[in-house]
């Protein structure tokens, strides 16, 4: 029965490790759906991480900090916008600039501001069991005893592909990355719809970021992000835009996260390194394995102008 | 429809290319300046510790000329990629594959001339980012694989080598901490002004650029790259082989950025050790992007992010502001720009 446990702490772990990166690829779904690429995730997701740890820290609330999370980076998402969509700048450069911005405004106010506070720890984020369906055998352990935000990233992406698919709102959405100037024509704001969609972009990745402050590690700590805004990018493409597919994209990540863990605890004659760079490296495979069923939205990255 | 020149810039883009940088950085300052100010620092001090730490003694210039050194390197790459539309963001990947290649060779070649032995090294670190360089390139156009995604992926996979590499069998000899012994003294690059830090590597990095804009802009390879750049199909319609451009373009900007590893780790480091880089791959899009992906306008971005790199620093001693302050500076220099030029495209339409 070891095995049993050992694969059922693997899979709790899995699907810790796979909610920051579930709110951060649903929300760029959204944005991507709109024809909005931002690869600037990494410096929200940091943003939201620090607002998060630096409002919890203050006001004694975890739920605070991850509310003014998502309002900060959804903040910062909006003056992407206005970069991107209203400017019609190139978006992978705005992207990039955002990634600079994120990593030295978190850690600057890191710095500033914790740098000379001892007791930086703040309360963790419960787990809450739910009952009876925790009595499940590995299931229930597995997906009804984790902490909220963990139900919420899970709740998140059918409830975002229900919106998506199912809604006026998703049909706009979606047609405004494929064929702007037929949205514009139907009387629809092209320029609004986008908006709208990187706002909860930069939302769900602050609380993304968040995730990872006030829930995993209880603490911020400089570039924590560690390279999960960009591989939510991948999830995206390897998720192929859609809500759900990011999800189950998510949990394989984040199985890849927590076995590269579990391995390194078990001192296997592996060199951790290549333990390390397994979500990397199953990243590439995964995009081979997908090749070709492309379902990229056809004005992603184009920015719209009624001239043209 | 615009109608895009293929031809070497003109006065015309002067403003663009010049003014229009000039005033990001401005905006950048105020808006830096806004922000040490709601943080509570006192904003004349700080910037007056970041001017002093950049002209304040010939030394602090010499240091800005060693960081700017691997910025320059690396971005004149970047401008290569990017003039051919292809999103290389891996350079820092590309670096740290670079920099193990010449630490290999700098541990080996000792016995060498150094005529010899030097040239080896950085012509290894070249041919080994250009190679993973070239895995991006091979993923796109083979397989279709976005390159933007899979350049970042093997920029912590490149990481995670050189980890490996350190405490396994490139490890020093008494085993102790996790890097290389260091290299033969032979293979340092001499040092070019009495006290200062400063060495051949930043010849190389006023040289490289000239080379790379002499391709870009007077080769017949160089045009069938930027018209790649400016509109794939059109190329592809003219004759271009574009995904061959792509695969040369994307390897060429990986060589630069290898370079740029093995000038750090026998001009500076001396050896081989993890996290080597502080993000050189990464503020190297910045400082292209900030000179138009233009390796002669690099020279001047790189010495101007050198220079706040540094400067940040003393900033951080004599003032004690964080110096992250720099990323949010370079951030929003390019922030700014991109805007600034969207807009002017704007306000005054090409073609």
């Amino acid at each position: 029965m070891e095995w049993l446990i050992g694969l059922q702490a693997l899979l709790q772990a899995t699907v810790r490790m796979a909610a920051p990166l579930t709110f951060t690829a649903v929300g760029e779904t959204y944005g991507e759906r709109a024809g909005v690429i931002n690869i600037g995730l990494e410096g929200l997701m940091l943003i939201g991480a620090v607002t998060a740890y630096a409002v919890a820290f203050a006001s004694g609330n975890v739920w605070l900090g991850v509310f003014a999370a998502g309002l900060a980076a959804a903040t910062f998402g909006v003056l992407f916008g206005v970069v991107t969509i209203t400017l019609g700048a190139n978006q992978i450069v705005a992207g990039a600039a955002l990634n600079l911005i994120g990593l030295g405004l978190s850690s600057f106010i890191y710095r500033a501001f914790f740098g000379s506070v001892t007791n930086r720890a703040i309360q963790p984020l419960e787990t809450v069991k739910i009952p009876l369906l925790n009595q499940i055998p590995v299931v229930g352990p597995v997906l009804f005893e984790q902490n909220l935000l963990v139900y919420a990233a899970l709740l998140l992406a059918p409830l975002a592909a229900l919106v998506l698919n199912r809604t006026m709102l998703g049909l706009a959405l979606r047609s405004v990355g494929e064929h702007p100037k037929a949205t514009a024509t139907a009387g629809l704001s092209v320029i609004g719809l986008r908006y709208a969609a990187v706002a909860f972009g930069g939302m769900m990745a602050g609380i993304g970021g968040a995730y990872l402050s006030v829930a995993y590690a209880n603490q911020f700590v400089e570039n924590m992000v560690a390279g999960r805004g960009f591989i939510a990018l991948a999830i995206v493409v390897f998720g192929r835009w859609s809500p759900l597919g990011a999800l189950w994209a998510s949990l394989l990540f984040g199985f890849t996260f927590a076995l590269q863990l579990r391995l390194q605890a078990q001192s296997i004659p592996i060199a951790y390194q290549f333990l390390q760079i397994l979500p990397y490296v199953a990243t590439i495979v995964a995009m081979i394995l997908l090749r070709g069923q492309s379902a990229q939205p056809k004005a992603l990255g184009v920015p719209y102008t009624e001239r043209t | 429809m615009t109608t895009v020149t293929l031809s070497r810039q003109t006065g015309a883009t002067l403003w663009r290319n010049i003014a229009l940088p000039l005033l990001a950085i401005l905006a950048a300052l105020l808006v830096g300046a806004l922000m040490l100010a709601l943080s509570g620092f006192d904003v004349a001090a700080a910037y007056g510790a970041l001017w002093s730490g950049i002209f304040g003694n010939a030394r602090n210039i010499g240091e800005a000329l060693l960081r700017a050194t691997p910025l320059i390197l690396v971005g004149a790459g970047i401008a290569i990629a990017f003039r051919c539309g292809i999103w290389n963001i891996g350079a820092e990947g590309q670096f740290y594959m670079g920099a193990a290649a010449g630490a290999f060779v700098g541990l080996q070649a000792g016995a060498l001339s150094p005529w010899l032995a030097i040239p080896t090294a950085l012509l290894a670190g070249a041919l080994c980012g250009g190679l993973w360089a070239a895995i991006a390139g091979w993923l796109k156009v083979r397989l279709g694989l976005n390159e933007v995604v899979t350049t970042i992926m093997l920029n912590y996979i490149a990481i995670g080598i050189v980890g490996y590499l350190v405490t396994g069998p490139m490890q020093e000899a008494s085993r102790y901490n996790p890097q290389t012994d260091e290299i033969a003294a032979g293979m340092v690059l001499p040092r070019l002004l009495p006290g200062m830090r400063v060495h051949a590597g930043f010849l190389l990095a006023l040289l490289l650029p000239v080379l790379a804009s002499i391709l870009l802009f007077r080769t017949p390879w160089g045009f069938a790259l930027r018209a790649v750049g400016y509109n794939p199909v059109a190329a592809q319609h003219a004759g271009i082989r574009v995904n061959r451009q792509y695969v040369l373009a994307i390897s060429l900007s990986g060589a630069l950025a290898g370079v740029a590893g093995a000038v750090e780790v026998l001009g500076v480091i001396g050896r081989l050790y993890e996290n080597i880089s502080p993000g050189y791959g990464f503020t190297g899009i910045a400082v292209s992007l900030l000179a138009a992906n233009h390796p002669i306008g690099v020279i001047f971005s790189g010495l101007l992010f050198g220079a706040l790199t540094t400067g940040a620093e003393l900033m951080q001693l004599t003032a004690q502001i964080p110096s992250s302050m720099t990323f949010i500076l370079q951030g929003l220099i390019i922030a700014f720009l991109v805007s600034f030029r969207a807009l002017q495209g704007r306000v005054w339409p090409r073609g």
